[in-house]
């Protein structure tokens, strides 16, 4: 019986993107290794979690084959957390200045406010 | 009362409970070519990824607002092997282990598809023993650094923040995957036992694996936010 129903691909695919996972992690644990600093190491560690994530959602969740009703149903809604993340943000800085104003605060932490 | 053209399926008619779980369940495609049950698995991944997102962006929120300097993940979870301390390491070796288990769980559905049943039960046995592995060697790391007077209130390196974040979103993702390894052994035992067997229906494997490769997904993000950032 040869049915072709369901996801069906090459096993290789997935020990592909298996490899490829293991490569991405061992280089964002390199960012962490050897001390990188600022936004080298925040854009690095980025674009490395974003390749990750893509590998998983796409291949292993078969994202890549489905109709793009169900894509746009399921990856376009997370995307309302962006604007969660930039209030949120700007309220964090608000917050964190208005402690240094009125509680008083050591150099350093205002040195290592980004 | 609307009259009963006939037209539409029996079991919305009932009312009740009955009604209310046929519509959601009455094999009616949504999306062309995906299942009921593997759409509920998306929706209900859709819910758990807003709840991260949720947590992570709380944990942003402290870390952003303290003044207190927050501690250095890469020294906190430093493993001490052969008299030299290596950064994070722990956390590298359970982020390989849980892409691992990705990665068995893939091949998993892929047999389960060719209707190789044996195959796939082991590899999702497999799966299931690299995730227990994964929750074992978070509850090391746990008690590590409970024994180093960390608490959800304070701890001796600095932000009393840095608690409260690492035990509710590790512990949360912990939960998860503890959850999965009951899940994925539940559906390699019925898998292993035949019940698929006479539809031919794999489709199951594939649901469940969607979940476990969340779980991934989510510890992707928890380990670039939380432990490298």
């Amino acid at each position: 019986m040869s049915q072709t129903e369901g996801q069906q691909h090459p096993i290789g695919l997935y020990l592909k993107i298996w490899g490829l996972l293991f490569v991405l992690s061992t280089m964002s644990y390199m960012v962490d290794y050897f001390h990188l600093q600022g936004m080298l190491r925040w854009s690095l560690i980025i674009i490395f979690m974003l390749l990750k994530a893509g590998l998983i959602v796409s291949v292993f969740m078969h994202m890549a084959w489905e109709r793009l009703a169900i894509i746009y149903a399921i990856l376009l809604p997370p995307l309302c957390i962006l604007v969660l993340i930039s209030l949120m943000a700007a309220e964090a800085d608000y917050i964190f200045w208005a402690r240094v104003l009125f509680f008083g605060q050591s150099a350093d932490a205002v040195a290592g406010h980004p | 009362m609307a009259m009963n053209t006939g037209l539409e399926p029996a079991l919305s008619d009932s009312g009740g409970w009955k009604q209310l779980s046929g519509d959601w369940r009455g094999d009616k495609e949504a999306f062309k070519g995906v299942p009921w049950g593997k759409a509920m698995m998306w929706i209900f991944l859709l819910s758990d990824t807003f709840i991260f997102s949720c947590f992570l962006v709380g944990y942003m929120s402290v870390r952003m607002t303290t003044t207190d300097p927050w501690p250095v993940p890469s020294e906190v979870f430093a493993l001490t092997i052969a008299g030299e301390s290596i950064p994070l390491i722990l956390i590298a070796i359970m982020t390989f282990i849980l892409i691992s288990s990705s990665g068995t769980m893939a091949m998993a559905v892929n047999f389960g598809y060719r209707r190789d049943r044996r195959k796939t039960a082991a590899l999702m046995v497999m799966t299931a023993l690299f995730g227990a592995s994964f929750v074992g060697m978070q509850a090391f790391e746990w008690s590590k650094l409970i024994e180093e007077g960390v608490r959800p209130w304070g701890n001796p390196m600095g932000a009393a923040q840095f608690g409260a974040s690492f035990f509710m979103i590790t512990g949360f993702h912990g939960l998860h995957v503890s959850i999965g390894v009951i899940y994925l052994l539940i559906v390699a035992f019925k898998v292993a036992r035949g019940d698929y067997e006479r539809k031919g229906n794999y489709q199951i494997v594939e649901i469940a694996g969607l979940y476990w490769h969340f779980v991934d997904l989510v510890w992707v993000f928890i380990f670039a936010f939380f432990y490298l950032w």
